[in-house]
């Protein structure tokens, strides 16, 4: 069993195309079990990971409902980790959050995910460098380096990460897990790059709550550029100055 | 006052029943890193909540202790102390045990111990880990040489002086990295400080002489050579001081939170409210960790038995233990703030107290990693010149 020809110091989202292409040839020898390749994040539309671009949701909390947790079914599907069976243990890519104003009594329901930070304090700490953001913002795991220290689950301040407790069944080809590693949510990379939106974000749409929007916080015409431009909005924790990419309108 | 000689130890029954004893917890840490790495962490107690767990606490401990145990070897090189000159090669020798002790705890709880590899060849350098690598890599190095040349014949004075010092600084830096660890973490209330760096500091003083008092007593013991009662109680002491240190420290560290409106919480629950860890900090950091060491040694007639350094120090390593146990556990057990102002809950224990009872597993990981810690150190001493034929008070003297 070999692994494909990805350097390690290389990652998939900044890969020359002369690379992508070795890679991609290496993989028709490295299928693990059927339907299942060693493969890391992205495949083929990895390669066009932008710097011009920064990725970003905006949940709308009014919009989100209390009882509804189709965006946590969808992810779990779409990446190939089951609901909670095992809560302490069971790996949680994103999780609806209910809350109540200590003052107010105010209440509301959200969905918590790895915030997908400017300035991630799991980059910053992990020893081997396997937390890493990629050019358009995206912050993932490379499952290959990680060595499973939990340091960047102790600096993660929004508690998004999970580290994979027990052996796996039934991956997703497009989104490798580890027994012994550290995961969290990966804003659907592999979709995105495929001009998709992530999966939590069409479910949640399918469900007529809308209340999640994807897009390019860099483009000023995208949806979530003008959404952000004209109704005020907070990051989770924003006193830390981590400038998240998913942002919160209405808490 | 004759020449201070160092003679191998012999190997006698006793020994070898403490060989033998040691080689079982080693055995027993084996099999365990073997199951926990057959079956993954679920095995163990920790989760999702409480990532960092027993191991973690053993780890740092040993880790911290280490660096303390060569403060008795930088007492006599780089301030001159000569009573405690004898005593600095065991010093060096304990000091890279337990650090080996602490690093092997801290390497086969990794989720993959096998990339180890991968480590050594990946440096994030913004990453404390990192430096503390580097960092736990020179110190074996260090001390390797501050031991080589306290032993090796026609080296001076003035250079053992400068390993030493070298050791020194060294040895401040280790364990300000080590207390960053915690210390640079943002995300938790009970970490983010810059006293973190400082504390583990005093902690390493105290903890690391505690071990090597006694260490330094049932060497002697097991193979009959004396050990002066001045020396001890001088040692003791010293511990006395230190544990003063820890206590001081730590007061600021909770002052100082205590006073923060935001950090609130994690002092109500560390200090009051949170069961075993408020019982671990006040009765077994504070009481038997600080309190009654202190009485112990400084006490005008009971200080100076010899079993009151020796219970001292036996009592430094419960409450330094306990310390840990409080830092690491206790400021995961405490929830993260995400939503300031709100009470919060999920299906991931968002805004719930964790809970963590410790596996027989991880019990058996961290004793394995002291065993492993003694072991090395009496094997060191019975193929190295380490240990003082005499180290009576007449011929230690009392400069």
């Amino acid at each position: 069993m070999k692994l494909p020809a990805v350097k390690f110091d290389e990652r998939p989202a900044e890969m020359h195309r002369r690379d992508f292409m070795k890679a991609g040839a290496a993989l028709a020898t490295v299928t693990l079990a059927p339907g299942v390749t060693l493969m890391a994040f992205g495949g083929d539309a990895s390669a066009e990971a932008s710097a011009s671009k920064r990725w970003g949701l905006l949940v709308d909390v009014n919009k989100c409902a209390k009882d509804c947790d189709a965006c946590v079914t969808a992810c779990s599907k779409e990446n190939g980790w089951r609901l909670p069976e095992n809560p302490e243990t069971d790996a949680q890519w994103i999780r609806k959050v209910n809350l109540t104003d200590k003052d107010t009594g105010r209440e509301a329901s959200l969905p918590v995910m790895c915030q997908h930070c400017e300035e991630p304090p799991c980059v910053d700490v992990c020893p081997t460098g396997a937390s890493f953001k990629r050019v358009d913002g995206i912050v993932l795991v490379d499952k290959h380096i990680c060595i499973g220290c939990r340091y960047c689950m102790m600096a993660c301040p929004y508690k998004a990460r999970s580290f994979v407790h027990e052996d796996l069944t039934d991956q997703k080809p497009w989104a490798p897990r580890g027994k012994g590693t550290v995961e969290s949510c990966t804003m659907c990379v592999h979709r995105v790059d495929a001009g998709q939106k992530p999966a939590c974000v069409e479910a949640c749409a399918a469900t007529g709550n809308g209340a999640i929007i994807f897009g390019d916080l860099r483009d000023p015409e995208s949806e979530i550029s003008k959404a952000l431009a004209n109704y005020p909005s907070t990051a989770l924790r924003a006193d830390m100055g981590l400038n998240p990419g998913v942002r919160y309108q209405n808490l | 006052m004759e020449r201070t000689i160092y003679r191998e130890i012999k190997v006698t029954p006793q020994v070898i029943q403490i060989a033998v004893l040691l080689g079982a917890f080693i055995l027993a840490a084996a099999v365990a890193v073997l199951y926990i790495e057959a079956h993954g962490h679920i095995v163990t107690g920790m989760t999702n909540q409480i990532v960092w767990g027993l191991p973690h606490v053993f780890a740092v401990f040993l880790i911290v202790a280490a660096s303390g145990a060569l403060n008795v070897a930088s007492i006599a090189s780089v301030f001159g102390k000569t009573p405690y000159k004898p005593l600095s090669r065991l010093s060096g020798l304990l000091a890279m045990s337990l650090l080996a002790g602490g690093l092997a705890v801290l390497v086969l709880d990794l989720g993959r111990p096998d990339r180890l590899i991968v480590q050594m060849t990946h440096y994030n350098f913004s990453s404390i880990f990192t430096w503390n690598i580097l960092l736990y890599s020179g110190f074996f190095a260090v001390v390797s040489a501050y031991l080589f040349v306290q032993m090796a014949r026609g080296i001076s004075a003035r250079t053992v002086k400068v390993v030493g010092f070298a050791a020194f600084v060294w040895r401040l830096a280790l364990t300000t990295g080590t207390g960053s660890i915690f210390g640079w973490i943002m995300a938790r209330a009970a970490y983010e400080s810059a006293i973190m760096a400082p504390l583990f500091i005093v902690m390493s003083f105290s903890f690391g002489l505690a071990f090597f008092i006694l260490v330094l007593t049932l060497s002697c013991r097991l193979t009959g050579r004396v050990l002066g009662v001045k020396l001890l109680n001088r040692l003791g002491r010293l511990l006395g001081i230190f544990a003063a240190l820890v206590l001081y420290f730590t007061a600021v560290q909770h002052l100082t939170s205590h006073y923060w409106a935001r950090d609130g919480g994690i002092e109500q629950f560390l200090l009051f409210d949170g069961g075993i860890y408020t019982q671990l900090f006040w009765i077994g950091q504070v009481l038997i960790g600080g309190i009654i060491p202190m009485a112990l040694v400084f006490h005008p007639t009971g200080g100076i038995k010899p079993a009151s350094s020796i219970v001292a120090s036996v009592l430094v390593i419960l409450g330094g233990f306990a310390q840990v146990y409080v830092i690491i556990i206790g400021g995961q057990a405490f929830p993260l703030d995400i939503f300031p102002g709100y009470t919060v809950s999920s299906s991931f224990f968002d805004g719930q107290i964790n809970t963590y009872t410790p596996s027989l597993p991880e019990l058996a990981l961290g004793l394995g990693g002291v065993a492993l810690a003694v072991a090395l150190t009496g094997f060191g001493m019975k193929i190295l010149r380490i240990l003082p034929t005499n180290l009576s008070d007449v011929n230690v003297g009392q400069s």
